[in-house]
């Protein structure tokens, strides 16, 4: 079972989810972050974490969501580790607004 | 002599708890730009806490927490001193001479009781008794527990309850791969219990599992979850705090129980796990042990998400032979560092040690379950000490002392005067190593040692 992100962390990425992260598995571009399945231990920490609940994990994952599996997994190996909390990107309010969070 | 937190005059500081947030705070400083040395100084022979000890066999991933802080251990600015218990074996007043700075990170290693009649009867126990005594922790090694009755009864709806509810529910096959102990197995293997009850004190819109712990009890070998529907009906405070859109969680838990009650009865499992809401134990009643729970009705009042639960004096009596209570933890206090009661926690502000006055004790900081309570998972530490190591951080100034200190050096002196035998991470990699091959031949990941001299004849 794998523990992903998904579209609502675009432009946004607030990093809330990457402080409880026990074993430092988020990764990020410059539009959003990515979760290593094999690094992730699936304890969903940052799941309650994500201000536009944009994680999901393995038994939880919508339909139309599913393609984002193999998106965290091709993408996140080959980004840079997110340990520590950044700045939202700018206009991040908004898109949660835009939400409806 | 030149700066604190500078190569000739590096920043020294004890941990004290080699549990999650003693890891994670060890991290935090030494990836600080400072020069650091830390030492973790662990009561037991075995590091890591509750991911060793508390965290379910059967949750394997979890445990895979234990990599980053095997790469913590790696630093050559990280030492562990285990098998040394702070506030006996060394106390208080000899760390803050040794070091800069001491971060408590003990956890909160005993129970809140039920305050009922009957509480210290045979058969009701803790959920730590429990969950120490099957993850082979040595306190709890010589525990028994007496499984020979049908109804087991569980008080309390969080994680906690959940896990202890799931080992009492599983089929021997579905936990022997595990690394359950050994004598936890035997015993569960000889288990009569064909009914468990899980019981709430509030109701289903505020229990407190994650959807995916309660969302296993669907997928048992031999075990079918039960929820009555008419336990699922809601009073209107508890219908709107589920309409939140951020209460998700409590929501996707409430469509579970909903699930569950719709059910049809799976004949051919041997085992029912019934999920029950608003009822608190008002005592347990048994000659010289228990044999029933005289349970009291609740009734939610309040706020939606300030509901709290007050008894209406209906009781009902349920038969069970053994009781679990996982109604929260408490820290235990430690000689010479503030404790607050009530709490059972170590006063503190942001991880600064504070007296009971609210004013700053030099030189202590806390992090973990003993800074904040015993709320929130493994991760959920990280931030903690991430917020109490930046705090230590910004002291510097205060930390500074007129000598040099001389750290781990002087605690050696101490313990070998005492004839204290303290374990160094490499010696615990060796205990490690043991444990892996003793499990190899069975299928287990490894098997424990559950005795501290088991644990010691392998270094010796
Ligand atoms: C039964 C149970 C199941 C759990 N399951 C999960 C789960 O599935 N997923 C999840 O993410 N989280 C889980 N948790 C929560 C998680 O384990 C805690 O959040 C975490 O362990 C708390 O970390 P800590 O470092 O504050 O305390 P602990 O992990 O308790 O570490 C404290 C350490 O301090 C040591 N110590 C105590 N007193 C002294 C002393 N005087 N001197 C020296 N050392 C001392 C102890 O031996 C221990 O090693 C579970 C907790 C429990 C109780
Ligand atoms: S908290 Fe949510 S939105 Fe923010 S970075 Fe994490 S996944 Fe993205
Ligand atoms: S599930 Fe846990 S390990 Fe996985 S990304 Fe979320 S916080 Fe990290």
């Amino acid at each position: 079972m794998t523990t992903i992100v998904t579209d609502n962390c675009k432009d946004c990425r607030f990093t809330d989810c990457v402080t409880v992260c026990p074993v430092a598995c988020f990764h990020y571009d410059d539009v959003m972050l990515y979760i290593d399945p094999d690094v992730c231990i699936d304890c969903s920490a940052c799941i309650p974490e994500c201000p536009v609940q944009a994680i999901y994990e393995g038994d939880d994952i919508p339909e139309d969501k599913e393609q984002w599996i193999e998106i965290n997994a091709e993408r996140a190996p080959n980004l840079p580790v997110c340990e520590e909390q950044m700045d939202p990107l700018p206009g991040a309010e908004e898109r949660k607004a835009a939400l409806g969070f | 002599m030149s700066n604190l937190g500078t190569e000739d005059n590096p920043l020294l500081v004890a941990i004290v708890g080699s549990g999650p947030s003693g890891f994670y705070a060890a991290e935090a400083l030494i990836k600080s730009e400072l020069h650091i040395k830390v030492d973790i100084l662990e009561r037991l022979p075995a590091p890591f806490g509750l991911v060793r000890s508390g965290v379910a066999p059967d949750h394997q991933k979890l445990k895979q927490a234990i990599k980053l802080y095997e790469k913590i251990a790696e630093s050559p600015d990280f030492k562990l001193i285990a098998n040394v218990t702070v506030g006996t074996d060394i106390s208080i007043k000899e760390l803050c001479d040794a070091y800069h700075a001491i971060i408590f990170t003990c956890g909160a290693e005993s129970d809140r009781k039920l305050g009922v009649h009957g509480e210290n009867l045979k058969g009701s126990y803790t959920a730590t008794e429990f969950v120490g005594w099957y993850n082979g922790h040595p306190d709890y090694r010589n525990r028994e527990f007496d499984l020979s009755d049908d109804v087991a009864v569980i008080i309390g709806q969080g994680n906690v309850a959940a896990d202890v509810s799931r080992i009492l529910s599983k089929t021997i096959d579905e936990l022997k791969h595990t690394d359950i102990a050994q004598h936890a197995l035997d015993t569960l293997a000889e288990s009569k219990i064909k009914e468990i009850h899980v019981i709430g004190r509030r109701g289903p819109a505020q229990a407190k599992f994650t959807p995916k712990e309660l969302r296993e009890f669907g997928e048992l070998l031999d075990c079918d979850p039960v929820v009555l529907k008419q336990d699922l009906i809601l009073n209107s405070e508890s219908a709107r705090e589920l309409a939140e859109k951020s209460n998700i969680a409590s929501k996707k838990i409430y469509d579970l129980f909903c699930e569950f009650s719709e059910r049809v009865p799976d004949t051919a499992k041997s085992k029912k796990c019934f999920f029950s809401f608003l009822m608190s134990p008002k005592e347990l009643i048994g000659d010289s042990k228990l044999e029933k729970i005289i349970l009291e009705k609740n009734k939610l009042s309040g706020e939606p998400f300030k509901q709290s639960a007050r008894g209406t004096g209906e009781t009902i009596e349920l038969d069970a032979g053994i009781l679990f209570r996982s109604i929260g933890y408490r820290g235990i206090p430690i000689e010479g560092v503030p404790f607050n009661d009530n709490w059972g926690t170590i006063p503190n502000d942001k991880g600064r040690v504070t007296n009971l006055d609210g004013n700053l004790v030099p030189q202590l900081y806390t992090a973990g379950w003993i800074k904040r309570g015993p709320s929130g998972i493994i991760g959920t530490n990280r931030a903690c000490s991430v917020e109490t190591v930046e705090c230590l951080i910004e002291d510097l100034d205060k930390l500074k002392s007129d000598t040099i200190k001389p750290g781990a050096q002087a605690i050696y002196t101490i313990l070998n005067k005492k004839k204290i035998r303290h374990i160094s991470f490499d010696e615990w990699k060796k205990i490690d190593a043991k444990e892996i091959e003793q499990g190899d031949s069975k299928g287990k990941p490894r098997e424990k040692f559950t005795r501290i001299s088991e644990m010691l004849s392998v270094i010796e």
